[in-house]
């Protein structure tokens, strides 16, 4: 058994539920003992580093400095959430005067996506009874903040990601090569500029399925919410078309044939059942 | 390398004021334009990153801070991480949004800062963000109530949509920081 903190974030208790729910499950199947962090509040996400400096650090930190009372890593599967708080930790060092209380804690901080590709989680997985995904095709998006910046994801391969790929063909299927791994789907412009991502989206989701790709697999709220819902009148070279995205742990959790599957895939806007079944899958 | 020495024209204060709050050395830049080639949102920009870059540098203040593209930039990084200059130009874009809001220029995107404004209240009220409150708040705003109606009702429907707020018991320290940012913005 492995005791973790988790940190979920806000979208994974409303919007991205089957995030949460999948990553529990996982988890659970994985032998990790997830504690969630009591009393937790929000990153401040987009908005607070948009707005000021000093509120992008405290609003992290006030989670950082709970953490700090527990020998454990604190694992997030939100990689904005990810993002903020390891960018919060370099800038808390460098400016106290943000702080209303100061944080010494190193709280080792990690991304669920790296938690999960580590060499000792991978030797676990391994060890299970998998059933795989075959004849599944997926294109693995990785977005922008699950590898840039690099200073603070330490991902080597940021431009040419391979580390979701290489855990989704452990699991069975076959991750395809594209070029749009790390292009962004502009993220939380949802809210104001829909058109905007919209066409980002629809390029994603273009790409994915000239590629071959049967479906897309994503680590990031943002991503999967923009990519899964903004697919009304989506087009390859004229035809109607529609591509399933996937939660990466959502796809683990198939493969190790978790009982609340189907449940997590019935949250989803574009329907992914369809296709598993086809694919003798589900 | 003293980041804060003076530029070459005098009074170039906006030069300053963004050296000195972003610590980017922003006078690296050669204007190879990699940073607008990889931009994904620079269709949608009125002025691109690389003349953001030097607008700056000609300290033309009220054209970059009223400019769309600094509310357009959606923080992927792209840019920063592969300037050969080493310019954080997302970091920049930062900068810039935070004096624009404390400048009283009116900005070039009307909604994303109002957006912005209303999260970082929903926050304040309930430490959480709780969806549905979050996009009311903000459709009272904008008033289009209709926008992305039929999806919302849709991710109801799949159990994505929490009606009520979770309790909340971080009040104190929430309270606190938001004091201070509002201290700090002469609120």
């Amino acid at each position: 058994m492995k005791d973790v903190t988790y940190y979920p974030g806000c979208s994974l208790h409303g919007t991205a539920r089957e995030y949460d729910e999948s990553f529990r499950g996982v988890s659970e199947l994985l032998g990790v003992n997830l504690h969630e962090l009591e009393d937790w509040t929000c990153c401040g996400s987009t908005s607070a580093h948009c707005t000021d400096e000093a509120l992008a650090v405290a609003l992290p930190v006030r989670n950082l400095t709970i953490a700090a009372k527990y020998d454990r890593e604190m694992v997030i599967p939100c990689v904005a959430c990810y993002s903020r708080f390891k960018a919060a930790a370099e800038e808390a060092k460098e400016h106290p005067e943000y702080l209303l209380s100061p944080y010494e804690g190193k709280v080792s901080l990690r991304y669920a996506l790296d938690f999960f590709c580590d060499k000792p989680m991978i030797e676990d997985l391994k060890s299970k009874k998998i059933k795989p995904l075959s004849g599944l095709k997926v294109a693995c998006y990785y977005g922008c903040l699950a590898v840039r910046p690099p200073k603070l994801t330490g991902v080597k391969l940021y431009e040419n990601p391979d580390h979701m790929d290489r855990l989704m063909e452990l699991l069975g299927a076959e991750a395809v090569d594209w070029s749009y791994k790390t292009d962004c789907c502009g993220a939380s412009l949802v809210m104001t500029r829909t058109d905007i991502v919209t066409n980002l989206s629809q390029k994603i989701l273009g790409m994915a399925i000239e590629a071959g790709a049967d479906c897309i697999v994503t680590g990031c709220t943002m991503c999967h919410a923009n990519l899964d819902t903004r697919q009304a009148g989506l087009t390859v070279e004229g035809e109607k078309r529609e591509i399933p995205v996937f939660y990466f742990t959502e796809l683990m959790g198939l493969a190790m044939e978790h009982k609340d599957v189907k449940q997590w895939l019935g949250r989803h806007i574009t329907d992914p059942i369809k296709l598993l079944s086809n694919k003798g899958l589900l | 390398m003293n980041l804060n020495e003076a530029p070459s024209k005098t009074n170039n204060s906006f030069l300053e004021d963004v050296i000195k709050a972003s610590n980017v050395n922003i006078q690296a830049c050669y204007q190879c334009q990699k940073c607008s080639a990889g931009c994904p949102v620079v269709s949608a920009m009125d002025i691109m990153p690389n003349q953001v870059v030097r607008q700056i540098q000609y300290g033309r203040r009220e054209k970059v801070l009223s400019s769309k593209t600094i509310w357009i930039c959606a923080s992927c990084h792209t840019c920063s991480v592969r300037c050969p200059n080493d310019i954080d130009i997302a970091k920049v874009m930062d900068t810039l949004r935070h004096i624009s809001l404390k400048s009283g220029l009116k900005a070039g995107e009307g909604e994303i800062p109002i957006f912005h404004s209303v999260f970082l209240d929903s926050i304040k009220a309930t430490g959480r963000i709780h969806e549905l409150s979050l996009i009311l708040r903000f459709k009272l705003k904008t008033r289009d109530f209709l926008k992305d109606a039929a999806l919302g009702w849709e991710m109801f429907r799949r159990g994505k949509i929490k009606i009520l707020p979770q309790s909340f018991t971080g009040g104190r320290d929430i309270k606190g920081i938001f004091r201070a940012y509002e201290k700090g913005r002469g609120i």
